[in-house]
This record gives structure tokens, C-alpha cells and sequence, in this order.
């Protein structure tokens, strides 16, 4: 081999639901370290390939390689352990467990605590001191005690991303992090991912252009379950096909 | 975001144990008060009534560690408490026989023992699935057991059961266990350890896990954890509990017969269970103690009382979900930030026409059960001491009234006090931010 | 042996049958509100003994129109105040609700009634043998039994096909989780499908009743067997609820009938020492014997090979 496997590889993954083909032929890799983002109109897929890939959906073609390995149709917690955590358009996290043992519970299995029941969770101080660090970052250290439930909308959304950088996984699957939030959030989730993102391989869902051109390295764009167009930002944004079929009502 | 300060987080968890008496004050008390209690209620009855009590301390905490912990619902719980009841009478009946020189303490260890392992057999078919289909298959499960036990008739001894002397065994410091108080003692330190063990399991790793699974299993995938597995564990540590306490009951009564594992057993576990409260971990406490104690009770007034924990089951279910712990627990933050007497008296505004319902309906219970099963006896009866016929047509309105009037103020007193509470929330929520 | 073959496919086919007329309202009403209703058997209960005291003042035929009537009724009620009040606490609250329901309904019938079954019988308009197959009789209300559940389906079938409400039923069975954007009028629905298969439970009962013992323990023995076709089948498929009933209703009555043993198949039991009582119980047992568990090993062998039940498309 003379380059490195991507980190990860689509290639000609389909998924149909009944007749209906959601997802049509797609290739894509993304190199480790990359800063990826898909983008498209409403119903492209999106969210339906971020399925695909962390293993909530099984594809019913074409195959998913993460560092050259194929993980298509695994299960979510193999792919998980074998370092590609993501996050949920629609929140998902856990409502009765309080702020702090969400976050710690999605720090136990990569400290390789995994179903130890015979070791008292409190006295794991690296679970501790990386649960605090995560807050920290997602800024929710003052809800620590609050059932996850109850946080606000945009709280939630910080959990979210909480959960899914907890685990130190080396590739991150953001589904539309800064959906519904504030300016001022999106400000501060968007250096929170680039912060958390270095040396580490991201690929996002972000219908905020602004997001997407600041912290993308590549831009794909997903249409009508295929990939029109995979290139840097701006070459994307020039892309002609691209402006006719999405960006030229966005952006123009 | 760096110029959020660190360390002024007061109760951030530490990690560091405060003192003995901080961490563990909850379970001496708690031990003190099992060492003094048979002093306390000294009676025959009493007793017997708390060697009960213990075995379904046991018994319900166990199936909390599904219900409550992991958001399983399973209606087959009694198999691993009978499985190891039936185990552990017949490793004594073994002992004795073969003289093997082993203390009656220790047999709970058998039922333990046998209820892992068949945790771990029946688990293995019951958790590849989860939700209403989980708890379809338990029921499947409990009846092949149950039903399988009428066919194998030397082990499980038919309609009767297998009997086995409890005094029979080495004794170990001239503890004979004839009498009763020494049971009481075995029992009380059985459910003394068997309850700190399921309390330190909610503890660890794997306990907090469950939790997860239960609030949002589907995410659980997503942080690494395998839902399946989670549940298997979570079964079988159930079923070593469950099988001890099965123990401990074959102990308590020398005997047990297959209705100790049906769906009635089955049924009484998750009753006390929910009644008590599957949120907290001393909700099953509370129901076992309350239920027992209903039992022993409502058995010597009336020969329907299984009827009357149906009805109590229902109205928990709807009205209290998070039964009585949870209940309590809800009056917590009122009665720290001092705001309970806000409250206190639209409780007992609903308290009074609740009873006067339930007066009601049971009256009509009762009517109805003196007028079908007491045929012979006539329509001569007494309730609360008040004697009547029970087919004139007098004390029927009086139910009647009792029961629709009651209901009604009832509903309209608990609106009351629901928003009473929500305001007198708010006010403490208000007054712990405070200025 | 022709004789007995073809007396307990007949007899296989009619448990079937009134399996079916069971479990189909469990399965559309499990589609629909996420429910499995776990005192389905008691309105089933409710049906014989309500059919049994309506047939002693006005005679069965009052009774098989009343009766699944009256037990409609109440499960519309039971829809309205109960299981409406504790759908917000969720699904496992719902589920106990049921539970607990089933156990209040088995203490009322015991209270009532007694514990000892009581004397329904078959009307004498239908007490004779309806043909002979060499020299067994087959009685003609069995006959009437078949034709009632099949008269029963074909109506339904209609409903189904040619109605609103029926087109509903049908989305719901299909897409599940669609159900909850259906509209406004969907309490009413869930209503109407609720007190239905309450009722058509209780015409299982009302026909069954007579052929059968009636008697308070009738739901505790026939309920768990409903679940295991429910899941035996698929949870939510109707077609799978239908091959599960016929199934279920063919192995037992067929095993029934059966004297088989292993002892029987392979002589006697070479004595072996403390074990031979033990494993005795099991070389010994007749087939017949068994009949009761094996719906319940059908299960676990299903779960085995094929978790989600023979037609199955859902996890859970």
C-alpha cells in the first residue's frame, strides 16, 4: 500500500426502504484528520447515511470500510469500539440520569470499564476527571446534578455533542450540531468542535452555510441520495451543478 | 469558556469517601434496627410477619434490579425464587441424610446458586429481545417452568410440595434454628448482605449502565455497550438474588410446592415492587415491609383481600406510578427549603373524602361477597361493627353515595393539591437559588 | 387411527379458531396503542360466565348477543378510564394496568361465581350429533362453534377492507408508529378497536363456554397461551397471529390425543441408581401429558431461531 487507508470509505453504499431507494450509489472518502461536511436539501439522505454508517441502519448494497475494514451492517457498539462515535439530529440522550452520569456513562466503555460490576464507579478517578473535562467543554459543569431531561433545548444539544466526544473515538459523526441554536451557541459549538476535532477525523450534517464553510476541509453534497459534488468549500460553492440543484437558493 | 471557574462547584462528585458515618450511617441504622426489632415486636405473629418481610426485602429488591434499574419488565420472576427454594430444601435434605457437615447459614448460598444458574439459562432465551416482547417471554418461560413442575413429580414433590426439617443440620454454636428468633436472625442478615450487595451493584460501572439501557437503550448502543448483554447480566444477577431469597423462604417454612413459582408469586413481587416504588432503591423495600404487612392483616378481616391488592395495584398504577417512594421523594425538596406546610393541608383535604370512596367501595365488596359466597349464612352481615342486611337496598345507596361523592371530591381535592404543590415547588426552587 | 387423525384436525382447527378470534384483537390493538393487553383472556372469561347467566333467564342465543355486548361495553369503559388516564406514565405502566385488571377480574368472577366451574350448557337446539366419521359422533355445536368464528372473519374482513375505520386498522398494522398523526377523532378509534376486541373475545368465550369448563381460573390458564401465539407469531402481524393460532391449536389437540411416551418408544427404564425416579418423570410422561407446555416450548424454540416470530418484521 503505498498511502494510508482512509479513515473512512463509502463505496457504492445503497440503502432502500421497500421500494423506495433512499440512498443510491454512494462513494465517498474521507483521508484521516479531514474536516468533512455533507450538505443537501431536505430528504437527500443525510441523516439516513449517518445511520448507515454507525450501524443503526443495515445497508442493502455496497460496502462502509473504516481504515480499510468493512463494517457494514455491524452492529452500533462494534463500530463504536472500533473508534467512530457520533451524535443525533434529534436528541438522544439519557432523560432520567443526571447531567454528570450521561456524560460519564459514554466514558466508561473506552476506559475500558466496560460491564465491571464489582468496581465502585465513584472511585474511578479517570472517569471522573474526564467527565469533568467533558463538561467543561460542553459548558454544563453548573447542571451536573440536573436529570439530563430537564436541561433546556440547546443544553441538550451540548450533551449530545458531549456524549458523542466522550469516548475519545477517533472519527466523529456530528448530525446537524448546531440545529435550533442561538447565534452566540453556534459561535461556541463551532470552537467547540474545532477544538475537540483536531487530530481527529469529523464528518458533520449542517444546514448553517456559515458553519459549514468556516469549518469544513471538504464539502460533499448529497442529493436525492447521491453525491453531486465532493470538493474543498470553494470549490464547491462554484460548482455550477451544485448551485442549481441547492446552494443557489441558500446562499445566493 | 475558560473563565469558568473550577473548583467553586461545592458537591461536584469527589471520588473521596467522607467519614464512616457520612457513607455508611444509613446502613449501620439499618442494621441496628434489624438487631433490635424482634425485641421490639416480640409476638409469635410478629415475628413470623417480619421473617416474611425479610425473605421479600430480598425478593423485591431483586426484581427491582430489572424493573427499576434496567426497565425490565419480567412476569417470571418467581421461577428463580422457587427454583431456589426447591434447590436449597433439597441440598438439606442431602446434608442431613448424607451427613455432610455444613451450618444451615450457608444454604441460602444453594438457592443463590441455583438461581444464577438458571438466570443464565433462561436469560440467554428471554433477553435477545427487549420491551413487551421481553416480557411475553418471560411469562412463557414461568409457565413451561411452572407447568413442568407438576410433571416432575420427585423433584418438585406435586401438589404438596417437598418438606425438609431445618433443625436437622450441623449446628454451629448451639444455634439450633428451632425457634423462631434465631430464623428471624439467619433471615435479618441475609437480607442485610443480600441488600448492601444489590445496593453496591447500582454502584459500579455495570449499574449505571443499566440505568442507561433502561432511559434510552437505543443511545446505549451508540457510547459501546451491547443492550443484550446488558439485560443478560442484568437477569442473571436478578435470578442469584431471587434464588436466595427463595432459600431463605424454604428455610422460613420447611417446605415448598410449585405455587411458589407461578405467575400468583410472580404477580405478588411485582405488586410490592411497584406499590413501594421502582425509582428509588428503597422503594421495594417499603412495599415488601407494607404488603406483607397487608397480607397478615387483611387476610384475618376479609377473605377477599386478594381482590382489594388488585385494586390498590390499579389505583397506584394510575394515580401513583412512581409509588410510595416516589411519593415521598417528591415531598424531599418541600421539606428542605421548609415550604411542606403549604401542601400538608390539601393532603389531608384529599385524604378524607379518598377514604370515605374506598369506604364505599369496599362496603359494596363486601355486600356483594356476603350476598354470592355467603349464601348459606344469609344477607345478615357487619361492616366497621355497623351491622345490616346486605340486600336491603339502604346500605347500598350509602356505598353508592360514599363511592361517587367521595371520588368526586377526591378528583377535585387532588387538582387542588397537585397545584398547591407546583406553587409551593416553585417557591422552594426559588428560595434555594436564593439572592 | 384415520378416525382419530381427522376428529382432532377438526377439533385442531376450531381451538385454532377461537385462538385467533382472540388474538386478532390483541394484535390490532397492540398495533395500534402499543398495549399488549394482558387481561385480553379475562374479557374472554367475562364472556362465558356473562353468556352463562344470560342463557339461564333468556337462553344462549340472548346470552351470545348480549354477553359479547355487555363485555364491549366495558372494555370501551376500561379504554376511556383506565388505560387512556395511564398511557402518559408509558408503555410498562400500560402493561401493568392490564395486569393487575386481569387479577381484579379473575377475584370478581371468583367472587361471584365461585371457584367451582358452573353448569353452561350447550343449547339444546344444537345437542346432536351433527355427522359420524366411522364411529365417532361430532357434535353439532362444534360445528356451530367453526361456523360462528368463520362468519366472524369474514365479516371482519370486510370492516377491514371496505371501511374508514377499517383503512385505519390497516395503517396502523402496516406502519405502527404513523398511528399518533392519524387526527383528532384517534381516541375514538382506539376506543371503538379496544371495546371490539373485547367483544369478539367475549364471543370466543360465549361459544367456547359450553364446550369447555367455565370457571374462574379459564383466563389465568388460556392468557398465557394468547401471548405465546402473539409473539410465536410476530408481534403486530395478523397473518402471523393467524398461522401461530392454527398451529398452537393443531400440536396441542393433537398431542392430546397422544399416548406416546419415551418409555413407550424405547421399553422401560434400565434401573440406574437415586437418579432413575427422577429421570423416570420424564422417560414416563405421556405426550398427552405434556400437551400443556408445549405451546410454551414452541416459544422458546421460536426465540431461538427466529426472534422475531414467524412473520415477524419488528424488533420490539
Amino acid at each position: 500500500m503505498t498511502s494510508p487507508a482512509p479513515a473512512l470509505e463509502l463505496i457504492g453504499l445503497r440503502k432502500k426502504f421497500g421500494a423506495m431507494e433512499i440512498i443510491r450509489g454512494v462513494n465517498l472518502a474521507i483521508p484521516s484528520g479531514e474536516r468533512h461536511a455533507v450538505i443537501g436539501p431536505n430528504g437527500a439522505g443525510k441523516s439516513t447515511l449517518f445511520h448507515l454508517v454507525s450501524g443503526r441502519y443495515r445497508p442493502s448494497g455496497g460496502s462502509i470500510r473504516l481504515r480499510g475494514e468493512d463494517i457494514a451492517g455491524k452492529a452500533p457498539q462494534l463500530i463504536y469500539r472500533r473508534g467512530l462515535s457520533r451524535s443525533f439530529q434529534v436528541t438522544n440522550i439519557f432523560p432520567r440520569l443526571s447531567v454528570w452520569e450521561n456524560v460519564r456513562c459514554a466514558t466508561l466503555w473506552s476506559m475500558g470499564y466496560k460491564y465491571s460490576f464489582w468496581r465502585n464507579v465513584e472511585r474511578l478517578a479517570d472517569a471522573r476527571r474526564r467527565t469533568e473535562e467533558i463538561l467543561a467543554e460542553i459548558n454544563l459543569l453548573d447542571r451536573w446534578r440536573l436529570p439530563a431531561g430537564m436541561l433546556t433545548y440547546a443544553e441538550q444539544r451540548a450533551l449530545e455533542i458531549g456524549l458523542a466526544i466522550a469516548g475519545n473515538a477517533d472519527i466523529l459523526l456530528l448530525d446537524e450540531p448546531t440545529a435550533g441554536m442561538s447565534r452566540a451557541e453556534t459561535e461556541r459549538v463551532v470552537s467547540l468542535i474545532r477544538r475537540v476535532s483536531e487530530k481527529r477525523t469529523l464528518l458533520m450534517i449542517e444546514h448553517d452555510m456559515g458553519v459549514v464553510f468556516d469549518l469544513a476541509d471538504r464539502i460533499s453534497v448529497l442529493v436525492y441520495g447521491e453525491v453531486i459534488a465532493s470538493d474543498t468549500p470553494k470549490r464547491v460553492k462554484a460548482n455550477a451543478a451544485v448551485q442549481q440543484a441547492y446552494l443557489g437558493i441558500e446562499v445566493a | 469558556m475558560s473563565d469558568i471557574a473550577r473548583p467553586p462547584l461545592p458537591g461536584l462528585p469527589s471520588g473521596r469517601a467522607g467519614g464512616v458515618l457520612a457513607t455508611y450511617g444509613v446502613w449501620i441504622a439499618a442494621a441496628v434496627v434489624l438487631a433490635v426489632l424482634p425485641h421490639v415486636f416480640a409476638s409469635g405473629l410478629a415475628l413470623t410477619a417480619m421473617c416474611l418481610m425479610g425473605t421479600m426485602i430480598i425478593f423485591a429488591l431483586s426484581y427491582n434490579m430489572l424493573l427499576g434499574q434496567t426497565g425490565l419488565l419480567s412476569f417470571g420472576q418467581a421461577v428463580f425464587f422457587g427454583l431456589g427454594g426447591f434447590l436449597t430444601v433439597h441440598a438439606m435434605n442431602v446434608a442431613e441424610s448424607g451427613g455432610v457437615p455444613l451450618p444451615l447459614a450457608v444454604f441460602p448460598l444453594f438457592g443463590g446458586v441455583a438461581g444464577l444458574a438458571f438466570g443464565v439459562i433462561f436469560g440467554a432465551v428471554s433477553t435477545r429481545r427487549a420491551g413487551t416482547a421481553f416480557a411475553m417471554i418471560t411469562l412463557g418461560v414461568a409457565e413451561l417452568v411452572s407447568s413442568s413442575a407438576l410433571i416432575l413429580r420427585h423433584f418438585f414433590g406435586g401438589e404438596e410440595g417437598v418438606t425438609t426439617d431445618r433443625t436437622g443440620l450441623v449446628h454451629l454454636f448451639g444455634l439450633t434454628f428451632g425457634p423462631q428468633i434465631q430464623v428471624y436472625y439467619l433471615i435479618a442478615v441475609w437480607c442485610f448482605v443480600s441488600a448492601a450487595a444489590m445496593y453496591a451493584l447500582t454502584c459500579t460501572p455495570f449499574g449505571r449502565i443499566c440505568n442507561a439501557v433502561r432511559d434510552n437503550p437505543e443511545r446505549a448502543g451508540f457510547i459501546g455497550y451491547d443492550t443484550q448483554t446488558v439485560r443478560f447480566i442484568s437477569f442473571s444477577l436478578s435470578g442469584l438474588f431471587a434464588g436466595i431469597a427463595g432459600g431463605l423462604a424454604a428455610i422460613n417454612f420447611e417446605i415448598m410446592n410449585a405455587a411458589q413459582l407461578g405467575l400468583a408469586q410472580s404477580g405478588t413481587v411485582i405488586l410490592m415492587t411497584y406499590i413501594g416504588g421502582v425509582g428509588d432503591f428503597v422503594g421495594p423495600i417499603i412495599g415488601a415491609i407494607l404488603v406483607t404487612y397487608l397480607q397478615v392483616a387483611l387476610s384475618d378481616v376479609t377473605d377477599v383481600w386478594q381482590l382489594y391488592f388488585g385494586l390498590l395495584f390499579i389505583g397506584m398504577v394510575i394515580f401513583v406510578p412512581d409509588g410510595i417512594a416516589g411519593l415521598l421523594a417528591r415531598q424531599r425538596p418541600l421539606l428542605l427549603a421548609r415550604q411542606l406546610h403549604r401542601v400538608a393541608p390539601f393532603y389531608a383535604l384529599a385524604l378524607v373524602p379518598g377514604l370515605a370512596a374506598i369506604t364505599g367501595l369496599s362496603m359494596m365488596i363486601e355486600m356483594t361477597n356476603q350476598l354470592a359466597v355467603h349464601v348459606s349464612d344469609g344477607p345478615a352481615m357487619a361492616f366497621l361493627y355497623v351491622p345490616f342486611d346486605a340486600d336491603a337496598p339502604l346500605p347500598w345507596l350509602v356505598a353508592a353515595t360514599l363511592l361517587a361523592a367521595g371520588t368526586w371530591l377526591f378528583l377535585r381535592a387532588a387538582r387542588a393539591a397537585r397545584h398547591a404543590y407546583d406553587e409551593a415547588l416553585a417557591a422552594s426552587r426559588a428560595r434555594g437559588r436564593g439572592p | 387411527m384415520v378416525e382419530i387423525v381427522l376428529i382432532s384436525a377438526l377439533d385442531g382447527v376450531l381451538y385454532g379458531m377461537l385462538l385467533f378470534l382472540m388474538a386478532s384483537g390483541l394484535t390490532v390493538i397492540f398495533s395500534m396503542m402499543g398495549v399488549l393487553n394482558f387481561a385480553h383472556a379475562s374479557f374472554y372469561m367475562l364472556g362465558a360466565f356473562f353468556g352463562f347467566q344470560i342463557s339461564r333467564y333468556l337462553g344462549f342465543w340472548a346470552g351470545l348477543v348480549a354477553a359479547p355486548l355487555l363485555v364491549g361495553g366495558l372494555g370501551t369503559v376500561v379504554e376511556r378510564y383506565g388505560l387512556r388516564k395511564v398511557h402518559r406514565h408509558g408503555h410498562v405502566a400500560e402493561l401493568l394496568f392490564t395486569f393487575g385488571l386481569a387479577f381484579v377480574i379473575e377475584d370478581l368472577v371468583e367472587m361471584v361465581w365461585g371457584k367451582l366451574p358452573v353448569d353452561y350448557r350447550v343449547p339444546p337446539s344444537l345437542d346432536f350429533p351433527a355427522f359420524t366419521i366411522f364411529s365417532g359422533n361430532y357434535p353439532a355445536f362444534k360445528v356451530f362453534e367453526l361456523l360462528t368464528a368463520i362468519a366472524i372473519f369474514a365479516a371482519l374482513l370486510l370492516v377491514v377492507k371496505r371501511t374508514r375505520v377499517g383503512l385505519i386498522v390497516q395503517a396502523a398494522l402496516s406502519h405502527p408508529d404513523m398511528v399518533g398523526m392519524l387526527g383528532h377523532n384517534v381516541d375514538r378509534i382506539f376506543m371503538l378497536v379496544f371495546g371490539v376486541g373485547a367483544g369478539l373475545a367475549a364471543v370466543a368465550g360465549v361459544i367456547a363456554g359450553p364446550a369447555l369448563v367455565t370457571q374462574s381460573n379459564m383466563a389465568g390458564l388460556l392468557g398465557p397461551i394468547l401471548f405465546v401465539v402473539v409473539v410465536v407469531g410476530g408481534l403486530g402481524s395478523l397473518s402471523g397471529a393467524f398461522l401461530a393460532s392454527l398451529l398452537i391449536g393443531l400440536v396441542q389437540t393433537f398431542a392430546v390425543a397422544s399416548n406416546a411416551s419415551l418409555a413407550g418408544a424405547f421399553g422401560d427404564l434400565v434401573p440406574s441408581g437415586w437418579l432413575q425416579a427422577y429421570v423416570g418423570d420424564i422417560w414416563n410422561v405421556t405426550v398427552a401429558q405434556v400437551a400443556p407446555i408445549l405451546p410454551y416450548l414452541l416459544l422458546v424454540l421460536i426465540l431461538i431461531f427466529r426472534p422475531r416470530g414467524l412473520m415477524g418484521t419488528r424488533e420490539s
